[in-house]
């Protein structure tokens, strides 16, 4: 049976955030009486994660998901709650939990600017305990998994930002870290290096079985790498479940566009009783429910005489959408 | 395992934060040129005639300046500065969560950039000695040594203190205005505009119970081979270390609470 690795059990976070009224008067009274006020950012959430799943945590901006991360990873002191994450407190920062954990935060960098990323890399290798040779051996397999060889050597201010986000995963990943954590980690990079940033993610989790939790306002990358997904809605969590079944729940039917090879084919499918979205001429586009999709679709070829037809997907982004302002989805 | 981190950690840091501080030579260049305060108060102090009335001679002053200035090229400290900026930007964030303090980083950059320093320290040295030759000694092979450790002492004196200072980060966002305020004390009393042997006896009884004599007046004193305490100059800077060491973890260890990783 496959062990939970993380356990969060009513987590909740405040910050106080201090508020000031525009203009002189605020600012004068802001200097004497500064207001502040506690905001809770999570409320009392609770989920586990079982090792080698990669877990996707959606949410509009400020929903929560960074600072769910941040607690994961120990980098910030939960309020209320209790977090096990490889059976340690992260906030503990114990020297065995900080090796087998990493954090990855698109556009926040570690990397040395004026030096090569070589440098960086053998810092953080002697940071963690590793030997020259081990070091060396790990520098290598990930930079050919990365295909950055030939960037090692060329200062990291020169860099592009994918070779810079490449090198920066390699930082972060030479201690061949069990859970990782990334809060969107293929920000700002073009679709090439989001592609290949995520193979490389996939290829991780698939050789080292590791736990990875992501953030990406990308819906992409969360599709392709994440089969479960938590929803966080103002600090709470709205759905937590398999991806697909949230979509199939988000998005029950699909559009199937129908050439006909005449228009009194067209008429007749019309009149057939199938959900009609329009109809021009010999093409009609008709909505059907996931469930029945290949027995309406035999009915609809043995019946009538069909040129072509295509089934149309309703993009994935606009189906996240929904879920990041609705507050619970129970499914 | 202490041995580890002063072997393997601190040492791997120490040549990059060293191979880094060379992209950056001209500034420090400039930065070693900026640290001449001491000569500049040689001056005021000669050509006043101001130790003259303190009965202390020319070449005890022009030793103790250029013994000032050395000691405040290997003890200078800029932690606060740095650690603020890397907090507001959201750099601390992945440093905290490697097995590895991260004021360990600063602690390297600190030295890294001292080594730098050192050969522009030794040409403004030998300018000096070439407009004062008056000046010129050797100091034995045992002072030498004992004024390394006593300014390398001093350097985490200083070290020590900034860091406290910038722990504050967590609570108040502008620690560095908080040290601008402590900037003033160890300018008067720490011996760099003047040898503390200058100020008036009973001022003089109170300044050696706080730590800034022991950050350039007493290592200045101790180079040039003016006559001084040594073993209780030594225990005295020892001593602020054990105080400072346990107040910065305490700090630390609380501060961390706080940290809210913004920017990041």
């Amino acid at each position: 049976m496959v062990q939970n690795i993380i356990d969060v059990k009513n987590l909740s976070k405040s910050f106080d955030i201090s508020s000031k009224e525009p203009g002189l008067k605020g600012t004068i009274k802001h200097f004497f009486r500064r207001q502040t006020k506690s905001l809770k950012v999570i409320k009392d959430i609770s989920f586990e994660i079982k090792e080698g799943e990669i877990v996707g945590f959606l949410g509009a901006n400020g929903a929560g998901k960074t600072t769910i991360l941040k607690m994961l990873c120990g980098l910030i002191y939960p309020s209320e709650g209790s977090i096990s994450v490889s059976g340690y407190l992260p906030f503990r920062r114990r020297e065995n939990f900080l090796k087998n954990i990493t954090l990855i935060m698109g556009q926040k960098q570690q990397l040395i600017w004026d030096l090569p990323p070589i440098e960086s890399f053998y810092l953080n290798a002697s940071i963690y305990d590793l030997d020259k040779f081990e070091a060396k051996k790990r520098i290598k397999k990930l930079s050919e998994m990365l295909e950055i060889d030939d960037e090692l050597f060329i200062p990291v201010r020169k860099l592009s930002l994918g070779q810079r986000m490449k090198s920066e995963l390699l930082a972060a990943l030479i201690h061949e870290p069990n859970i990782l954590f990334l809060d969107e980690p293929t920000l700002g990079l073009d679709i090439n290096a989001q592609r290949n940033l995520r193979k490389f993610l996939q290829k991780y989790n698939k050789e080292t079985n590791a736990t990875i939790c992501l953030t990406s306002h990308y819906m992409k990358d969360i599709t392709s790498l994440c089969k479960r997904v938590i929803c966080v809605h103002e600090g709470t969590i709205s759905y937590d479940g398999k991806l697909d079944l949230l979509l199939k729940k988000l998005s029950p039917v699909k559009e199937i566009l129908i050439v006909c090879r005449s228009e009194e084919d067209a008429i007749k499918l019309e009149n057939s009783g199938f959900t009609v979205k329009n109809k021009i001429k010999n093409e009609i586009t008709i909505k059907i429910e996931n469930n029945s999709i290949t027995s309406s679709l035999k009915t609809i070829l043995n019946n009538f005489d069909i040129e072509d037809l295509f089934i149309n997907e309703p993009p994935i982004d606009e189906v996240i959408g929904k879920v990041l302002i609705k507050k619970d989805y129970d499914i | 395992m202490i041995s580890n981190l002063i072997n393997r950690k601190l040492f791997t840091l120490l040549k990059v934060q060293y191979s880094n501080m060379l992209e950056y030579r001209v500034e420090i260049a400039l930065w070693a040129i900026s640290g001449i305060i001491p000569f500049f108060m040689l001056n005021i102090w000669t050509n006043n005639n101001l130790n003259e009335s303190l009965n202390i001679s020319d070449t005890f002053l022009s030793r103790y300046f250029l013994c000032a200035f050395f000691v405040r090229q290997f003890s200078v400290v800029w932690v606060v500065f740095s650690f603020e900026e890397d907090s507001l930007m959201g750099k601390v964030s992945p440093y905290l969560i490697q097995p590895l303090n991260p004021f360990f980083r600063y602690f390297a950059q600190h030295l890294a950039e001292q080594i730098t320093r050192f050969p522009f320290a030794l040409i403004i040295a030998f300018f000096f000695f070439i407009f004062n030759p008056e000046s010129i000694w050797i100091p034995n092979l045992g002072i030498l040594l004992l004024s390394i450790v006593s300014t390398f002492l001093s350097f985490l004196i200083q070290f020590l203190i900034q860091s406290i200072v910038a722990c504050l980060c967590f609570w108040t966002e502008k620690a560095s205005s908080i040290e601008r305020l402590l900037f003033i004390p160890t300018l008067f009393l720490s011996g760099l505009l003047a040898p503390v042997v200058s100020f008036p006896a009973y001022v003089k009884s109170w300044i050696y119970l706080t730590p800034f004599p022991y950050l350039i007046d007493f290592p200045a004193n101790l180079l040039s081979g003016n006559e001084t305490n040594i073993s209780g100059g030594l225990i005295m800077q020892i001593l602020w270390i054990f105080i400072l060491f346990p107040l910065f973890k305490k700090i630390w260890s609380e501060g961390t609470k706080k940290y809210t990783a913004m920017g990041s």
